[in-house]
């Protein structure tokens, strides 16, 4: 092709070009504007030609860059490929670990008062939630059955997608009408409940007020849902009006958001319960929605298991969300969250854990609905418990000399902490009291009593321990069921005091 | 009542009884053959009974004779169900081992029919032989060729949303101002700032909220074969609904229950039961609290197996082992390369692990690599300083894409750049490879080149919960770190039972024959629905193996009236468009069984054929495949196919596809 040619060629497009401009409406108004600018400004075209450029540029970079590249050539990145070595993938296992996973109860046959292990050994069993052994229930057992018989198992779908069953719409009216509130809805676990309950409603930006103990799962929620959050120190209700004081000032000239106190009903980890008619005022005079994790006073407290609202006299629906569990004191399965229905429908859109996870099976959402009605029809059973929890607490606390009960009169789940005077007399680390409490759980054991040790939040990899947080203190769970006698259970808290008492005279402890 | 074919070998045949009274005493002392001698599991049917092993051996041997006359029966699984249910049972106590008189058998017994009747709507007999294929990979792994609809849809889909964007603006304009009652709940109230912001709202409000009736539609039984579902309307636009207390019998092309195993009939509904009434529900406490069971144990070893890896621990819920799993393996200073369409659950484990998260381009291996080059070469951000540890995860099989994982090419990668390798087996496991193990299985890779293997129990196997398979070592960590294990309660008794028995269906060592042909109709299902789908001319996602089917609609309105329309044909199918999905590809999602005959199949086209042409779903430009086999191998004109838009007619679908399916499906 000859110059000629190709200048002919660009002569065309260049008119071509300028034509389709031309037929371009709106074209006339751009040219209009550049040449009288141009007249009158020409300086002023420059600039604004240039911001042009930049803008455009500005563009088309990527978003933000977090860090400077450095440019490498594909034969460096080879290199650097073929010398970078990671980390494995877990660390390797300790003895400690070991010895954990080697003592891990395993029971053979049902769960019950009385439950056989592994080795061989029949055990009192202290250590699971079966507060009105439920699970020996012959009743709750066939009413089970039938739900297998006509739902099968798994429900095999979300509950958005075909995966709300109609004994899932039970069992929510059955726990909204138990508790006097207008709606509830159930998750498939209750672990997982309240860490998806807070995300789905404080979002960035929003505020936290927390109870410094708050249970696991709780501040996972806390942390997932990126909201700014503030800890109060535990159960003190000076503290908290303190905070709230504190965050309203901050926040007055700001625009108004979604401000939330999150505490619990009775304290997975220490035992005690909140107040809740001083909870419900502070909520009211700072303009806060109250989360209420029940987990562990649902099912115990009141005279029918409604929680802590019925065992305080505070009417439910004041209290924005109750997180509730099923698991636990109902021996059924799954979690629950009860408020207003516009609270309800919202999560069932926008929870992560309910909107992305199967339902919960048929047959558990059954047996949910039944213990329900039993703990409203027979309070008699509620009562029945609490006077073996009196009557293990009498061998405990404040008969021994070396621990002390920190949960509340009518709290099922005993945490036994050391007494602190005993400790600071011992000089005893936090690790120490860990393996001295292990080995009294050990003693119980081979004393026939099954009781569990209070469980250390997990830390994150490459969490500076520094930053690690609220630990529960080490402590020793004692969980008191109907299903042993009076007898049976002082015998059995005479048992945990003697381990008790045993190890911390032993000599690898008196030292 | 839908059609079904009539299976001549279900049931009682002579030939067949005398194992049917050895497996009459099932309720007793069943099943006790196929199991391993000091198995725990065998505990759980009563196996303390004083019986002699001669007698247990020969159950064992009536049962070999019986499963030999089923080996080229077809339908083994339908022989055993029927004959477990549908004669009389013995009295547990007054059971003998002895008692071999035959129950007086009449030509017509109207109770064993309604039980039939019964079982075949959770699970369908199969029709043929034919009707069978077995999930495997061949040659050459590609991302499956993705259609693209005519200019003309694509742009309504856009006007469309721009109207119902607009109008919703309109209608929130004025309702704010004349009918402020109703949107109290947006704006601030006496001090508290709303639940739900306004414009996080807004999407549900006036999108989602027209469609509500196709969502979490109530059902009740079991989601097996067909689905019922309660009926219900609305008289406040979708607000609320109310029962009206009838139900409708659909055919389920909804659930995630690829075997076939949401059961309340046959071994697995058996076997909880029996769990149920020897173990309670529940274990009412926590992994490490007091909440292992033998029956843990056991599933925890027979996963394991299943998967092929040395070990395994379960969770009651597939969601939360994901989101508690990455917190014990990657944090700070670790970098997680994340499948842009991966799950949920991932994210909300990957955000509280600490770590660093990037995503990369679906199932783009090359836009994986050029991020695997980025930050190994550049290493964390700021400090340059090497990452501790890069966790690529993905998922088995994508759940709104009916896609696979490139598992070949990512092995490779990891060859080249030692990441590490999580898997997310939650709808591949079971339900893709020749032995159902998941696209280990499925690619013929061996388990041990992928670190980490986490599923769920609540698909595939009708159960419920979750898993997470590695090395020994690795899960022993796990095991002392894990905050599942720690505060969570324990998977129940009968859900423990129930993934047991369902992986031993699978592995054969339960009623054998049945496991494979619950994988080979599984198959074989999703295969010719796929291919019967293409040829009618709608655009399909995924890869061919898959179970999960999205077909596209594009047009925001065409999924209530999808939605609509196969209800009125009595099935029931799920519709999703953005957000879970890009704004423009709206689609129908049918999640196939191996609960279904091919005559379900075959309803299925039906309803989609018409519906088809009533809502102009027919886009394909046959790209895709669809077309004819021998068209497809005509020569080529210039150098270039023209590929035809296949629009075939239903007969010749229907007559073509059982052979069809074997071959390559474009
Ligand atoms: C990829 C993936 N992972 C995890 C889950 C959660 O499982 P589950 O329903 O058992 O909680 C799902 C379920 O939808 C899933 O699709």
């Amino acid at each position: 092709m000859d110059l000629h040619e190709m200048q002919n060629t660009v002569v065309r497009l260049f008119n071509d070009a300028n034509a389709q401009f031309h037929k371009m409406p709106g074209s006339a108004i751009i040219l209009r504007y550049i040449k009288s600018s141009y007249q009158d400004d020409p300086v002023r075209s420059a600039i604004e030609l240039f911001l042009f450029l930049f803008a455009v540029r500005y563009m088309l970079s990527p978003s933000y860059s977090t860090q400077k590249k450095v440019k490498l050539t594909e034969e460096e990145i080879d290199e650097l490929v073929d010398e970078w070595t990671p980390e494995p993938l877990v660390a390797a296992t300790t003895p400690a670990d070991e010895i954990e996973n080697e003592k891990r109860a395993v029971l053979v046959g049902p769960t019950g008062p009385k439950s056989k292990l592994s080795n061989g050994r029949t055990v009192t069993n202290l250590a699971s939630y079966n507060f009105y052994n439920f699970v020996g229930n012959e009743t709750l057992k066939e009413k089970a059955i039938q739900t297998l018989r006509t739902y099968g198992v798994g429900p095999c779908g979300p509950p958005g997608f075909y995966g709300t069953q109609d004994v899932h719409m039970k069992t929510e009216a059955d726990v909204a009408a138990h508790l006097g509130v207008p709606a509830c809805i159930i998750y498939a676990q209750s672990f997982s409940t309240i860490s998806s309950v807070i995300p789905s409603f404080s979002k960035r930006g929003d505020i936290i007020v927390a109870d410094k103990a708050v249970n696991f799962s709780t501040r996972k929620g806390i942390q997932i849902s990126r909201s700014t959050v503030r800890w109060y120190e535990h159960n003190d209700m000076e503290d908290l009006e303190r905070v709230l004081q504190k965050v309203t000032k901050e926040q007055a000239k700001k625009p108004l958001t979604r401000r939330f106190i999150i505490t619990e009903g009775m304290f997975e980890n220490i035992g005690d319960v909140s107040d809740l008619p001083k909870l419900v005022e502070l909520k009211h005079r700072y303009k806060f929605r109250l989360i209420l994790d029940e987990t562990w006073s649902y099912g115990v407290l009141g005279r029918t298991g409604r929680g802590l609202t019925e065992a305080q006299n505070v009417d439910a629906r004041e209290i924005d969300m109750i997180i509730g569990n099923l698991s636990g004191p109902l021996c059924a399965a799954g979690g629950f969250c009860a408020g207003t229905e516009e609270v309800v429908e919202h999560q069932r859109i926008s929870s992560a854990s309910y909107t992305y996870s199967a339902a919960l099976p048929a047959l558990l959402s059954t047996t949910a609905s039944e213990t329900i009605s039993m703990l409203q029809e027979q309070p008699e059973l509620l009562t029945a418990l609490r006077d073996n929890i009196k009557a293990m607490r009498a061998q405990l606390d404040p008969r021994s000399d070396w621990v002390r009960c920190t949960s509340d009169v009518d709290n099922p789940i005993m945490i036994l902490t050391l007494k602190p005077e005993v400790v600071a007399s011992k000089g005893w680390s936090t690790k120490d009291q860990t393996q001295l409490l292990q080995d009294a759980v050990d003693e119980c054991l081979a004393n026939s009593v099954l009781v569990t040790r209070l469980k250390a939040y997990p830390q994150g990899l490459g969490v500076n321990p520094r930053d690690e947080g609220w630990q529960p203190t080490p402590a020793i769970k004692v969980c008191v069921t109907s299903g042993l006698t009076k007898k049976e259970t002082e015998k059995a808290g005479i048992t945990i005091r003697h381990a008790i008492t045993k190890v911390v005279k032993s000599n690898k402890w008196s030292k | 009542m839908p059609t079904r074919t009539i299976n001549p070998f279900a049931t009682v045949s002579p030939s067949s009884t005398p194992s049917l009274d050895a497996l009459n005493e099932k309720k007793e002392q069943p099943r006790r053959s196929s199991f391993t001698k000091g198995n725990k599991f065998t505990s759980l049917f009563g196996g303390n009974t004083p019986r002699t092993r001669s007698e247990a051996t020969a159950l064992r041997d009536a049962l070999v004779a019986q499963q030999q006359a089923l080996l080229d029966n077809p339908s083994p699984q339908q022989q055993i169900n029927t004959a477990s249910i549908s004669l009389p049972t013995i009295n547990l106590t007054g059971a003998t081992g002895e008692k071999m008189l035959a129950e007086p058998q009449t030509l017509f017994n109207p109770e064993e029919a309604r039980r039939k009747a019964r079982a075949d709507a959770q699970f369908g007999p199969i029709g043929s032989q034919k009707h069978r294929y077995t999930s495997t990979f061949e040659g050459e792994f590609g991302d499956p060729i993705e259609d693209e609809p005519p200019y003309y849809f694509l742009l309504t889909t856009y006007i469309s949303y721009l109207i119902l964007i607009v109008f919703g603006h309109v209608r929130d304009f004025f309702g704010k101002r004349f009918r402020a009652a109703h949107y109290s709940h947006l704006a601030e109230r006496d001090g508290y700032a709303p639940l739900n912001s306004d414009f996080d709202n807004f999407y549900t409000r006036r999108l989602k909220m027209r469609i509500n009736d196709c969502f979490s539609r109530p059902t009740t039984g079991v989601p097996g074969r067909f689905i019922t579902l309660l009926d219900r309307k609305s008289d406040d636009g979708n607000n609320t609904f109310k029962l009206l207390g009838t139900t409708t019998e659909t055919l389920n092309m909804s659930s995630y229950n690829y075997l076939g195993f949401a059961q309340s009939e046959g071994p697995c509904a058996d076997a909880a039961e029996q769990a149920v009434r020897k173990y309670g529900v529940t274990m009412a406490s926590s992994r490490t609290d007091a909440g292992t069971s033998e029956l843990t144990i056991e599933v925890e070893d027979l996963i394991a197996r299943f998967v092929g890896k040395p070990a395994s621990m379960v969770f009651s819920m597939g969601f939360v082992t994901n989101a508690t799993a990455f917190s014990t393996i990657i944090g700070k200073g670790c970098l997680m390369l994340s499948d842009e369409l991966n799950h949920s659950s991932i994210r909300f484990g990957a955000r509280l692990s600490g770590s660093m998260i990037k995503m990369f381009k679906h199932n783009d291996m090359k836009d994986l690599e050029r991020l695997l080059r980025e930050a190994i070469s550049q290493g964390q951000p700021r400090t340059h300083r090497p990452w501790k540890k890069i966790l690529v995860t993905v998922e088995g099989l994508y759940s709104m894409e009916g896609t696979m994982c490139n598992l070949p090419a990512l092995i490779e990668l990891k060859k080249k750049y030692k990441f590490n390798l999580f898997v997310d087996e939650a709808h591949s496991v079971g339900a893709v490879g020749p032995r159902g193990r998941g696209v280990c299985d499925y690619f013929g890779i061996d388990p041990s080149e992928v670190d980490i293997l986490m599923g769920t129990l609540t698909k595939s196997f009708g159960a419920n919960g979750g898993y997470l398979a590695a090395d020994q070592e690795i899960i022993d960590k796990l095991r002392t770190q894990n905050a599942a294990m720690m505060f969570a309660e324990s998977p129940t008794p009968p859900v423990l039972v129930q993934i047991a028995s369902s992986l031993r269906i699978i592995s054969g060592e339960l009623v054998p024959g049945q496991g494979q042909e619950r994988l080979q109709r599984l198959c074989f299902n999703s295969r010719y629905l796929r291919l019967g789908l293409k040829r009618l001319g709608y655009i399909v996602y995924g890869h061919d193996d898959s179970p999960i089917i999205p077909v596209m609609l594009y047009n925001p309105a065409k999924m209530p009236a999808f939605s609509h329309e196969m209800l009125k044909r009595k099935i029931s199918v799920v519709v999703v468009g953005y957000p879970a999905t890009p704004l423009v590809s709206s689609r129908a999602r049918f999640c196939i069984s191996a609960a279904h005959t091919k005559d379900d199949l075959d309803r299925m086209l039906a309803a989609c054929d018409e519906v088809g042409d009533l809502l102009q779903l027919k886009f394909s430009s046959g790209v895709a495949g669809g077309g004819d086999p021998e068209e497809l191998n005509a020569p080529e004109k210039d150098g270039l196919s023209i590929v035809k838009p296949p629009r075939w007619r239903l007969a010749d679908v229907v007559k073509r596809g059982v052979e069809d399916v074997q071959m390559a499906l474009n």
